[in-house]
């Protein structure tokens, strides 16, 4: 796919919605490398505030790699590397001066699977809170519980704060995650296929949740179930071996897509 | 033709079931020696444990009859006093806790800090390399690290390191007793700095391999928080490995407790318990050691109950690191 063919973003936010949901987060010309493999090619595509971005496409596409560009949590891995630009409030997040603790902070994530650290449920919070601001006691259980409410969790966990957070059920892990997210208060959350290892109980809590975190945060999301795509988000990205092969209204990538490999993938023909 | 293939047939299908038989009673003998040689393996265990104690026992008895409870809470070491031999283990067992405790709390911090840097932040490039000097570190036979610490380590300690000690802690009460001169070249410091440098390696490649074991994810998700290396390393690595960590401290104090050649060649073999230490003193298995070849009649049952204490205390130890572990983890609810 060449970049020509490439929907551009900015064709859909000229219909106004521009003005209602400002640019959070600006992807331009981004490439992306394992090693001498490249695996994002020419990405360009803005994520909106208070809008939930879906990213779909056939395993291998890098809709992950996107979502992992955009914490540098590539740089964890040598042989890992971005050019381009993202840019978070029009700041570099790729440049190599940025604080990434700081950027972490601001830009969370959920993972795939759930991952509640090695401790107690009240302190799978409170690390994380802990870690940028120093609060008494009362506060700090205020805003733990305030966590715990904000990802739906508060009601099953509020009489054992104290066991550990490996207890807790699948998906009771995983809105443990998503509490611990946002309990730092961060500006944007990338959810990387939160719901896979969920059953469809949890995994309708967790879609729930994330439409209501979509009033105070930028949400991206990586799913491969496109019913997903569709119930949780208002735009959506199509990916494709490496490129952005379409980016607009989720419902219209649904129902009027424009490219013929996106029409393909969401009929189910190819993927 | 066609009769003989279906007779054969036949032959051959009543014959599956009794082959099946056969096989599964062949199958049933092999299963059931294999099920005996293992336990027989198992109980030789037990066996070879409850023969080491009880020939202990056996050798000791004449001096615990002669000393009794006296022998763990008396200093003196005389075995050629008149009118009868007086043998005390409190210089041993002070000297054997002293300088393991010494050794852990320098070699655990470092291991460690070395599995750390091996696992999150060194390149790939000094990876390997390092890793191998450490497992070459374990190689060392025991001998080697104590002549190194005859010939090197301990003229340069009491040459240049522990005078300046002295001369720092000299005005603060208490320290000025535990740090307190003459240097010496042969001293309970040394012997524990040598038993770190020993234990180092069994911390380190333990640390590493269970720090291997922590899920990417895991560690990915509180970076993705912004932790730091440290945090990361503090509240989610070391927690979630803590078992693995506290087996490969415990093997390593194992080795501490009991190591032998290179303490005796360096500790100066006292008896004499004094707070500082720079001093010589002793351990349960330097004593042994440097004493067992002239040793007779009580002289000699007394190190036997020196040995049986050494067993004793290691299983104290391995004991109490269980209990802790089992604290742990009823705590943690996991």
């Amino acid at each position: 796919m060449s970049m020509s063919s490439v929907t551009l973003p900015e064709a859909s936010v000229a219909n106004g919605d521009d003005a209602k949901h400002p640019v959070k987060l600006a992807v331009k010309n981004l490439d992306f490398f394992y090693g001498q493999t490249r695996a994002l090619k020419g990405i360009n595509l803005n994520l909106y505030k208070n809008i939930v971005t879906a990213f779909i496409g056939p395993s291998g596409c890098g809709k992950s790699t996107l979502l992992r560009v955009l914490n540098r949590m590539y740089d964890l891995y040598p042989g890992q590397r971005a050019t381009g630009e993202v840019l978070l409030d029009g700041q570099n997040v790729l440049d190599p001066k940025i604080d990434l603790n700081l950027l972490r902070a601001r830009v969370g994530m959920v993972f795939q699977k759930p991952t509640p650290f090695p401790m107690t449920i009240y302190d799978n919070i409170a690390f994380g809170i802990k870690l940028y601001e120093a609060l008494p006691k009362s506060e700090m259980d205020g805003r733990v519980e305030a966590a715990l409410k904000g990802a739906a969790l508060w009601n099953e966990v509020k009489d054992k704060l104290n066991a550990s957070g490996l207890s807790l059920s699948g998906g009771q892990q995983q809105r443990l995650c998503i509490a611990r997210t946002v309990a730092i208060k961060p500006e944007v959350i990338l959810f990387d296929e939160p719901c896979s290892a969920l059953d469809p109980i949890s995994t309708a809590k967790v879609e729930e949740l994330i439409d209501e975190l979509r009033s105070q945060y930028t949400i991206a999301i990586v799913t491969h179930n496109m019913q997903q795509a569709a119930r949780v988000s208002q735009y959506t990205a199509f990916m494709y071996l490496g490129d952005l092969v379409e980016f607009d209204d989720t419902s219209k990538i649904f129902t009027r897509p424009t490219q013929k490999q996106t029409q393909e993938y969401i009929t189910g023909r190819f993927g | 033709m066609t009769d003989m293939a279906v007779e054969a047939a036949q032959v051959a299908q009543s014959d599956t079931p009794m082959d099946r038989a056969r096989a599964l009673s062949a199958f049933k003998f092999g299963d059931v020696s294999f099920y005996w040689i293992t336990r027989l393996s198992a109980m030789c265990v037990l066996l070879i444990l409850g023969g080491i104690i009880i020939s202990l026992i056996v050798g000791a008895w004449p001096a615990i009859q002669e000393f009794g409870f006296s022998f763990l809470f008396t200093q003196r070491w005389a075995p050629s006093a008149q009118p009868s031999p007086v043998l005390g283990a409190l210089g041993p067992i002070y000297g054997t806790l002293l300088t393991s405790v010494i050794a852990m709390a320098i070699a655990v911090p470092v291991g460690l800090g070395i599995a750390i840097f091996l696992t999150e932040l060194c390149p790939m490039s000094l990876r390997r390399p390092i890793a191998m000097a450490i497992e070459l570190l374990a190689g060392i036979p025991s001998i080697i690290y104590g002549m190194w610490g005859f010939f090197v380590l301990g003229p340069f300690l009491a040459n240049t390191i522990e005078p300046a000690i002295i001369a720092l802690f000299a005005p603060i009460p208490v320290l000025n007793s535990i740090f307190a001169g003459p240097a010496s070249n042969l001293s309970l410091f040394n012997a524990s700095l040598v038993l770190a440098i020993m234990v180092l390696p069994f911390i380190t490649a333990i640390s590493r391999d269970v720090f291997a074991t922590v899920p990417p994810v895991l560690k990915e998700s509180a970076y993705g928080m912004g932790c730091t290396t440290w945090e990361v390393a503090r509240n989610v690595m070391i927690p979630y490995t803590r078992v693995g960590l506290i087996g490969g401290v415990m093997l390593a104090l194992g080795r501490a407790l009991g190591e032998t050649m290179a303490v005796a060649f360096i500790i100066g073999n006292s008896f004499k318990i004094t707070p500082s230490i720079f001093a010589p003193g002793t351990t349960i298995s330097a004593a042994i050691a440097s004493e067992f070849a002239e040793a007779d009649g009580v002289h000699q049952s007394g190190l036997i109950l020196l040995g049986l204490l050494l067993f004793v205390l290691t299983f104290i130890v391995l004991t109490c690191a269980r209990l802790m572990l089992m604290r742990i983890e009823r705590r943690q609810g996991a």
